[in-house]
Parts: structure tokens; C-alpha cells; sequence
């Protein structure tokens, strides 16, 4: 873990300034938030290629349809509360139901939007995007796998959701033999007690819970599941198999996202006491990031403290 | 082609959709019979495809928005050869990729999948943009029902293309004033049709749906139409064709029976023999 500190949402923004040197047929849409999704950085660099839809994130999600029809591949972009909440039913049936190849790039995801609340804290889009049939659904844990993951978008022949935050976060995967495949889960740190199977920005913190609860003589593995769908199922029920206990961490509902979904496999594959941490089915509220995340239990200190308790 | 063959053509188009709800047992009629003159001659004469060529980038596109009028599209696919005519007798079937609604990935010439009404016609207007993008001349029509104006996504499309002169881009809205749950007027109205999309920076037609002459004179003038995209508002007859289905509100999401169907297509019948 390197010192500096960047937000995926910034990653995507300059993700998409180099992917349009090799792939010259990308074009980038949004929504009137292009300053805050950093497709404002695109735009600075490719002014012909981005297109401001105005706030109307329905019809943003419709033109990147029709767009995708023609040869051109579209990145549209907004908050994550109105690609996924907002503009549900328009990706489901413009987007999803026709296959069309179609890059979401959600910014804003989670409770650590901070002080906006909960009105624009989306912690549903990885359940709601996660039924449409088709979608693939990516959540990067950090700068270099949120840029990997532009990459990976642009090279699958169909509809993914990219899950970005505002809150800038610690790099976790620089190292040379990193490689970013979809629906390759990553494991961070073998454990013999229990794995913690994370995601986003979930993933830096519960490898710090992890190295504070080795200290108390637990051992605890982490791994990393950026692509939430489809899911490593092979990595979650090994990991089942082995420690026989499991952890999920996300900055999500912890109803449908990452731990509904490590449940459906390991409850038929391999049944296994599971514990989810995340949001407890309640809304967020106003505040800074880190104090909602340290609130929510969703930082290093509230993972150990509650991973800890569980494994006693 | 003339308007006595356009009007032959319109009137087998006709046949085609009794004949396709009546073997689903299901379906809208109404609807696709007040589109099917549009439909006519926007395949026969209008546009620039070629069913040898259905994938060919630089086509005219079609985006049926009001996708539950899939039978009438469905009829003038088969008419101009994309699918076979025996096909249509399997709509809605099970084992059948004729769908419910358009669906661009099973059904050869179908543009875009669509049916959830307001949807489409943001996806005619990405194309358009995409066209203007990449310096092709493809135009883009999209047909639209004029309940559909009821969903707010209507006017987030028309103002981005208006807003961005889309002038590649033909809207239609098939003015048959009549909905599920009964006139369009009544229900909440969309009029005056052409004073909202004249507010949306669009070139408005009106005219009659049903008169061959009006039609062609109106998309030469949308083709001619720079700087904005064109509205036609073309004032229909729902049920068209068929006596007792016209102007009732009943026909819109309803199959023909046996007995309904025999006077239906006797009545079409005698229409075409009229135009011989």
C-alpha cells in the first residue's frame, strides 16, 4: 500500500483520456455532473467526444442505446443513484434486454458521497444492476484496478456496470504481477481462521483489519471480488472450503450486493456460516466520508471489531 | 412506387396484422392499423434499406417507440422480405422470435428492441447523434403513439434534439387519440401536439396518416429540413381499415375471434379488390 490517495471516479476519468488514444470509436455521455464523475476530464482532453445530455439520465441511457447500435461504444456517466435507481428501468430494457454494448460508469456510489446524504448515497445499484440479465458489474477496490477496469469494459462485446467513488482512497494493488480479468476474484492475503471476501473501497480496509487482527494472533484471509457479477464462484467456495469461515465487507446494502451474492453460491455449493457487514438496511445521512464510513463500520477499525467478535 | 401500389401494399400490410393477432390470440391491431400507411411507405419508399443488406452501417434506421404496434412492423418486414410471410402466423407463440414486442436481437430488420413506451425514441436520437458524430448520411425515423407523449422521457429526447439540431431525425407520432383506458384528450392531453415539439425547437408537419400524397410531401419536406429535426404529427384512424374495429377504443389490445377475423379480412379483401 503506497501513500497516495486517489478517487476511482478520478481513475475513470483519466482511464477514458487514455483508452480514446488506442480506441479512437469511444464516445463519453453525461449528465450534467461531469465535473464530479471526472468525465470532465475527457471532455478537457476529447471535447468532440462528450456530449452533456443535460439532466435527463432516462434519456442519457437511451441515446448511449442508440448510439451503441452504430459503431460507436458510449461511456455514460452520472451518479450512481440515478444510472442504477433513477434510470433502472431504461438500462434493464434499452440496454440490458437488447445486449447492446454500453459501458455505465456509476460515480458517487455509497455512503461515502458524505455531506450530499442519503437522497444521492446509492447502496442498491449493485443488487438492481446485478438482476438484469447479461449485465456484467464491476466495483474496483483502488486507482489502478478502476483503470484496468475501463480497459476490460471497452474490450467485452457487451452492457457493464462500473461502480465508482468520490472518496479518495489508498492504492492497494501496485504490484508488477497485478492482472485484472473479469470475474477473476483476487486474493489480497491467505488466512487460515476466516476470509473476508471484499469489495471496492472495502477491500483497503479489511486488509488493514486483517493485519490489526493477525497482531491478536488471528489469521484472516482478504479477497478482493471487483467483478461482482459474474462472481468467482470457484475463489468463494474454495475459500469456504478452506477456512470455513466467511466475511463479507461492502459499502453497499447488505441486502442483494456482494454478500447476497457470495450467500447464493455458497448455499448451493457449499454451505457455510457467512457473515455480512455493510448497510444494515437503512438509509445514510449528511456527513464527511471517513466519519460515515468510521460510523457505519465500514473502516478498518469497525471491521476488526466486528470480525473479531464474530470469530471469538 | 405510386399511391394506388402504396395503397395495395398498405392494404396487404393490413391483412398481414389481422392475420398475425388472430393466430396469437393476442396482440394490438388497432394501433398498428392506424400506423400501417406510415409504415408502408416509410419501407417502401422513404428510406434507404435493403433486407440483402439488413446490418449495412450506413442504412436508414426505424425505431417503432410505440412497440406494441410490432404486428404492423412485423407485416411490413415481411412484405419487403426480411421475414418470411409464413412466420407471421407464429406471433407471440412460444417457440416463436417473433416477440410481444420488437426484439433487434432475434428478428432480422429491427432496429431497436423497444415497447416500454419513451424509450425508443431516445435511442433514434442516439443514432442521429451518432450519424452526425461519424459524418454519415443515415437518417433516423422513429414512430411514436401519441399516449406515449405522456411519458416525460418524450420531451427529455426531444428537447436534446432539438437542443442539438438533430435534422437526420424524423419523429412521427401516430395521432389515433385513443389509449388503453380511452381518449388521449380525455385521459391527460398532449395537445396541441405541434406547438409542443415546435417548443422543442422541431420543424412540425401535420397531416393526414391515411393520405399518400400528404405523406410523401412530408418527409421530402423533413429530408429538406436543415438544422432541426423534424415532428410529423399525422392525424390517424385507429383500427383503420377494419369497420368495426375503427375509432374503438376496445381494439387496442385485443385478437380478433374466429367470426371477427373471417369479416375483417372479407372487408380487407374487398379493399384490395377495389384498388385492383
Amino acid at each position: 500500500m503506497t501513500a497516495a490517495k486517489i478517487a476511482t471516479r478520478e481513475s475513470y476519468g483519466n482511464a477514458l483520456v487514455e483508452l480514446y488514444k488506442k480506441h479512437n470509436n469511444i464516445i463519453v455521455l453525461d449528465a450534467d455532473l461531469a465535473a464530479a464523475t471526472k468525465t470532465g476530464i475527457f471532455k478537457k482532453a476529447v471535447p468532440d467526444r462528450h456530449y452533456d445530455c443535460g439532466i435527463a439520465e432516462a434519456n442519457m441511457m437511451g441515446i448511449a442505446a442508440g448510439i451503441s447500435t452504430t459503431g460507436l461504444v458510449p461511456f455514460v456517466s452520472t451518479f450512481a443513484m440515478f444510472a442504477a435507481g433513477r434510470a433502472f428501468e431504461q438500462v434493464r430494457n434499452s440496454i440490458g434486454y437488447p445486449h447492446l454494448n454500453v459501458k455505465i460508469g456509476a460515480t458517487h456510489a455509497g455512503i461515502s458521497v458524505g455531506e450530499d446524504g442519503a437522497t444521492h448515497q446509492c447502496n442498491e445499484d449493485i443488487a438492481l444492476m446485478r438482476t438484469i440479465p447479461g449485465m456484467v458489474v464491476i466495483n474496483p477496490s483502488d486507482d489502478i484496478e478502476a483503470r484496468a477496469a475501463v480497459e476490460a469494459a471497452y474490450n467485452y462485446d457487451g452492457p457493464v456496470y462500473m461502480r465508482f467513488g468520490r472518496l479518495a482512497i489508498p492504492i492497494i494493488n501496485d504490484k508488477p504481477s497485478y492482472k485484472f480479468e473479469i470475474g477473476k476474484g483476487v486474493v489480497m492475503r491467505a488466512g487460515k481462521d476466516a476470509t473476508i471476501i471484499a469489495t471496492g473501497l472495502c477491500v483497503g480496509a479489511s486488509i488493514e483489519a486483517a493485519e490489526k487482527m493477525a497482531q491478536k494472533g488471528l489469521d484472516v484471509g482478504v479477497i478482493n471480488i471487483h467483478t461482482i457479477k459474474p462472481i468467482d464462484k470457484e475463489l468463494v467456495i474454495e475459500a469456504a472450503q478452506k477456512t470455513g469461515k466467511i466475511i463479507t465487507v461492502e459499502e453497499h446494502s447488505i441486502i442483494g450486493g456482494l454478500g447476497s451474492a457470495v450467500c447464493e453460491v455458497l448455499s448451493e455449493n457449499c454451505p457455510t456460516p457467512v457473515l455480512r457487514i455493510g448497510v444494515n438496511d437503512c438509509f445514510g445521512h449528511s456527513g464527511p466520508a471517513v466519519g460515515l464510513l468510521h460510523e457505519f463500520g465500514l473502516d478498518a477499525e469497525g471491521i476488526d471489531k466486528k470480525v473479531s467478535e464474530y470469530l471469538k | 412506387m405510386d399511391n394506388v401500389a402504396l395503397k395495395k401494399t398498405a392494404n396487404e400490410l393490413r391483412k398481414d396484422i389481422i392475420i398475425e393477432t388472430y393466430n396469437a390470440k393476442s396482440g394490438h391491431p388497432g394501433g398498428s392499423l392506424s400506423a400501417a400507411d406510415i409504415l408502408t411507405y416509410l419501407y417502401f419508399e422513404e428510406m434507404n434499406v435493403d433486407p440483402q443488406k439488413a446490418k449495412d452501417p450506413n442504412r436508414d434506421r426505424f425505431v417503432l417507440s410505440k412497440g406494441h404496434a410490432a404486428p404492423g412492423l412485423y407485416a411490413v418486414l415481411s412484405l419487403k422480405g426480411y421475414i418470411p410471410s409464413k412466420d407471421l402466423k407464429t406471433l407471440r407463440h412460444i417457440d416463436s422470435y417473433l416477440q410481444g414486442h420488437p426484439d433487434m436481437k432475434h428478428t432480422a430488420g429491427v432496429d431497436m428492441s423497444t415497447g416500454s413506451l419513451g424509450q425508443g425514441i431516445s435511442a433514434a436520437v442516439g443514432m442521429a447523434l451518432s450519424a452526425k458524430v461519424q459524418k454519415k448520411d443515415f437518417r433516423v425515423y422513429a414512430m411514436l403513439g401519441d399516449g406515449e407523449l405522456q411519458e416525460g422521457q418524450v420531451w427529455e429526447a426531444s428537447m436534446f434534439a432539438g437542443s442539438h439540431g438533430l435534422d437526420n431525425l424524423t419523429v412521427v407520432v401516430d395521432n389515433n387519440n385513443l389509449q388503453i383506458d380511452g381518449s388521449v384528450k380525455e385521459i391527460c392531453s398532449p395537445y396541441p401536439i405541434d406547438e409542443k415539439f415546435k417548443a422543442f425547437n422541431f420543424h412540425v408537419i401535420n397531416i393526414d396518416a391515411h393520405d399518400f400524397d400528404q405523406i410523401r410531401a412530408a418527409f421530402k419536406e423533413a429530408r429538406e429540413t436543415k438544422g432541426k429535426p423534424t415532428a410529423i404529427i399525422a392525424k390517424s384512424v385507429k383500427g383503420k381499415g377494419v369497420s368495426f374495429m375503427e375509432n374503438a377504443v376496445g381494439w387496442h389490445g385485443k385478437a380478433p375471434n374466429e367470426e371477427q377475423y373471417k369479416q375483417a379480412m372479407a372487408e380487407l379483401e374487398k379493399n384490395g379488390e377495389a384498388l385492383a
